[in-house]
């Protein structure tokens, strides 16, 4: 690999963008421009963070300091699921089922690419194991807190429905089932569209990331359609679960409707 | 057919309640607004956590799954919701003679429920519960979004249909007049308790 390397007095010249396009916010009265600046604060510090674990990881490179940074990254990205929902389960439910579904999903599409496709030596070598973790649960994350959002807004908005359903002897199951197929649907489109503009519209970024620091583009282009199935695979099986559990959970054992165990954010007191 | 029996049920501000309801009786229930009339038949279609006990016969209500519970024991709201395009959708088998004999064309099927009225979807929501075969009706103030030639209409129906069934029958409804009509027993809602009144 031939990359040409960066100095921080180069990344210093791009925050200037960052700078520019905050001085315009400013300008025409939009009221983010301290979020973005904030923003751009938070994403300098927090990489260059990681790029310290990261390296310290790489250096250590055993088994338990790998599935301790994978915890940490999975029980993160739980926190964010929830804190993407407008209305949540109570009682810490939200954040149970979103961690699972993930763990169930990014996991296992990990371990698996891990041994059977990328073959490293060992298989857990974190150079490999812990960028491939952290795009599946990344964008696993986005799919599984869509799919629950659409879930608990339609529990609350379609109440009648269900429980006219259920009213006509339907089971929990009959009565939310168009709204579970509808959730499912929203967790899996953003993967769908990203894969069907992959290399037509947008060329992907890790594929990018990878061309920059100088891999050959055929060999960065294998990666990334690997990395397209695996987010997919991760994605999909994610939401599945995290929208099934969910809704299982939306309904007691006599099969009624619970809309009374969903809470708005800030009253979640799991959580606040 | 059995009969339909509430044993010290207790939901929201009532408490003990105690009715038992013949095959092809029709109890009506009265009360202000907001003394938990709904709520009542709510529980007795199990749709809602309560205390006490609801069984018909000898069958109580915890010994079956909520879904083939309220498929038996069914309630039907006083805001009826749709949820496919058409009429015909929504019901589970061919109800030719029910539509006949509350207004409706033979094309009403087709009907896109957009177009529906609030009567019109009160008188359809009924057609949809009896064509489930229920052995017990929860009926919601079934006649409240109609006019009074058409109240009495769904009225006879209801009584010819419930005792050519034998079902037990409980009916909400706000009109004196009505519940001396459809009724032979009356109970009202006071306070936490229920009392029968006699005409």
């Amino acid at each position: 690999m031939n990359a040409i390397a960066l100095s921080w007095w180069q990344l210093a010249l791009a925050s200037c963008l960052v700078m520019a396009l905050a001085a315009c916010t400013f300008a025409a009265h939009l009221g983010v421009g301290k979020s973005l600046l904030i923003a751009a604060l938070r994403t300098a510090i927090q990489l260059a963070l990681i790029g310290l674990v990261l390296e310290a990881l790489f250096a250590v490179g055993s088994l338990f300091w790998v599935a301790l940074m994978g915890l940490a990254m999975l029980l993160l990205a739980g926190r964010e699921v929830v804190a993407r929902q407008k209305y949540r389960l109570r009682g810490g439910w939200s954040f149970a089922i979103g961690t699972l579904s993930m763990f169930i999903s990014a996991f296992s599409v990990t371990v698996l690419t891990l041994v059977a496709v990328i073959g490293p030596e060992p298989w857990y070598q974190p150079q490999y194991a812990i960028p491939l973790l952290g795009m599946l649960l990344g964008n696993t994350m986005t799919g599984v807190a869509l799919g629950l959002d659409r879930l608990t807004e339609s529990a609350r908005r379609s109440r009648n429905i269900i429980e006219n359903r259920l009213m006509l002897g339907e089971t929990w199951s009959e009565a939310c089932g168009d709204f579970r197929r509808e959730a499912m649907r929203a967790g899996l489109m953003p993967i769908i569209n990203a894969m069907a503009a992959a290399g037509i519209v947008s060329l992907p970024g890790m594929m990018t990331g990878q061309i920059l620091a100088g891999s050959p583009p055929a060999l960065a282009v294998k990666y990334q359609i690997l990395i397209m199935f695996t987010i997919a695979a991760g994605t999909g099986f994610g939401t599945f679960a995290a929208v099934a559990l969910c809704s299982r959970r939306l309904f007691d054992r006599r099969e009624r409707l619970r809309v009374d165990r969903l809470t708005t954010a800030g009253h979640d007191r799991f959580f606040t | 057919m059995a009969k339909l029996i509430l044993h010290q049920v207790s939901i929201g501000t009532l408490q003990n309640i105690n009715l038992e309801v013949a095959p092809g009786e029709i109890v009506c229930l009265s009360g202000p607004s907001g003394a938990g009339k709904s709520r009542l038949l709510r529980a007795v279609a199990d749709l809602e956590p309560h205390g006490g006990t609801v069984k018909l016969g000898n069958l109580a209500q915890g010994l079956v799954p909520g879904h083939r519970w309220r498929r038996s024991v069914m309630m039907v709201p006083a805001e009826s919701a749709w949820w496919f395009d058409t009429v015909g959708e929504h019901l589970y088998k061919p109800m030719p003679k029910a539509l006949h004999a509350l207004g409706f064309d033979e094309d009403v099927s087709e009907w896109s429920v957009s177009r529906l009225s609030s009567g019109e979807k009160q008188r359809l929501a009924l057609i949809r519960a009896l064509s489930r075969e229920p052995d017990v009706l929860l009926l919601d103030e079934p006649t409240a979004n109609l006019d009074e030639k058409t109240t009495r209409q769904v009225e006879d129906w209801l009584i010819s249909v419930i005792h050519a069934r034998n079902r037990p029958v409980l009916w909400v409804a706000h009109s004196r007049e009505q519940i001396r009509r459809v009724a032979k027993r009356h109970f009202c809602i006071e306070g936490s308790k229920l009392l029968e009144l006699q005409e």
